[in-house]
């Protein structure tokens, strides 16, 4: 059949050809593919990948995310001692370099996995899916995964986790959701650390931040945290309890859960603006 | 700076069609990218002759179509323009808007040299 001319080119399939087809021909030497897919779909498959195994063993994840230093680690070591009473627990540790968090993790009788990064400014789907070979998910219930501390790239990339978590400490300032919108249009939780501060730093203003938020489309709750006040971690570890629980009823019901943002609902949206 | 990860992710993807259309290399790679996408433009075009280089990709134009941003508001049911860190309804004020552009990081069309051009 004659390529050349389009002859072959039955009626039904001769949009493909047209311009802007999946099959354009251009002049003598070239031709076109519509592609419409995610820059990032290798790694959200891989993240759909991890989804499916932390579904399929009835395990939360959590990511938790905030600038370096807004108290991530802290956070997990002060609620671990709660939370591993009523769950089994296992974390994961990124930095782009030392072990010292996933020590600190240890420490509290935890099992917890580091994941070096090197130069790397956030984790993605493919490091998870390593570090996941080293735990048994048969063996825990939440799996929290720390991410690099930084408030633009991790935002970018799905891990396969069910919830995200971002954390804004009060001496970063109330403004920071309108300065990385990314990050906290992605947030199912916004947790403001370190409110002890609140009184010597009295430029934070909580309302502001939420207000931030809100003005991100964002109706995620957010909640008053600080390690040096234990009591202010019961809504913390309240909101974990419920996560957990209506995970399990989901799984039971064979379905999942994606975090706020989801990554290929862009995917989606360029399909129906092309049709 | 994740975005030479995000160029090289976008290589993999374009060597991967092209070889799936028997292309002998690439002309012209089309991607849709939103301010809310989480990637930057500018750093997307420096990054890429870098990822490209020894490619099927290398040489070809690289187009970035910014994607606007856009809500829909679930008060007043209309559309309006917003800006990537306050998405509120233009119309009415509402934040409980929902997102119709603006966080696209797309892979729209590429484009292929399929013979070798007659000199």
């Amino acid at each position: 059949m004659c390529d050349t001319c389009g002859c072959n080119v039955t009626h039904g399939n001769r949009h493909l050809i047209a311009p802007g087809g999946k099959l354009e021909k251009l002049g003598r030497h070239g031709s076109a593919v519509s592609v419409l897919s995610s820059l990032l779909t290798e790694n959200d498959h891989v993240a759909a990948h991890n989804r499916e195994h932390f579904d399929r063993h009835g395990v939360l994840a959590v990511n938790l995310m905030s600038s370096p230093g807004a108290g991530k680690t802290a956070l997990l070591e002060a609620s671990l001692e709660r939370v591993k009473q009523r769950y089994r627990v296992a974390v994961i540790e990124g930095d782009l370099e030392t072990e010292n968090d996933a020590r600190r993790i240890r420490a509290q009788g935890v099992e917890a996995v580091q994941i070096v990064t090197g130069t790397a400014c956030h984790l993605d789907a493919h490091m998870v899916h390593k570090a996941l070979h080293q735990i048994d998910l048969d063996a825990i219930d939440i799996l929290f995964i720390e991410n690099v501390g930084n408030l633009v790239c991790p935002a970018s990339f799905d891990l396969g986790q069910h919830r995200n978590v971002a954390l804004l400490s009060v001496p970063e300032g109330d403004d920071k959701p309108s300065k990385y919108p990314v990050m906290f249009r992605a947030a199912d939780l916004v947790a403001i650390t370190k409110v002890d501060l609140l009184p010597v730093l009295d430029d934070f203003s909580v309302e502001r931040a939420r207000s931030n938020v809100q003005a991100l489309a964002n109706a995620a709750p957010l909640l008053e945290l600080s390690t040096r006040q234990r009591d202010s971690l019961e809504a913390w570890l309240d909101w974990l309890e419920q996560q957990v629980a209506e995970h399990r009823s989901r799984c039971a019901r064979g379905e999942s859960l994606r975090p706020r943002v989801q990554p290929d609902g862009a995917v989606l949206h360029g399909l129906a603006t092309s049709g | 700076m994740h975005e030479l990860a995000v160029c090289q992710a976008l290589i993999d993807q374009v060597e991967h069609l092209a070889r799936e259309q028997h292309a002998l290399r690439v002309a012209r790679i089309e991607v849709t990218i939103g301010p809310l996408s989480g990637v930057e433009a500018q750093l997307l075009e420096q990054a890429y002759p870098l990822a490209a280089a020894g490619s099927l990709a290398e040489g070809a134009e690289l187009c970035l179509e910014p994607a606007p941003v856009r809500v829909h508001c679930a008060q007043c049911n209309r559309d309006s323009d917003a800006s990537a860190n306050r998405l509120l309804c233009a119309h009415c004020g509402n934040w409980q808007t929902s997102l119709l552009s603006g966080d696209e990081l797309l892979l729209r069309r590429v484009e292929f040299f399929r013979e070798q051009a007659y000199v």
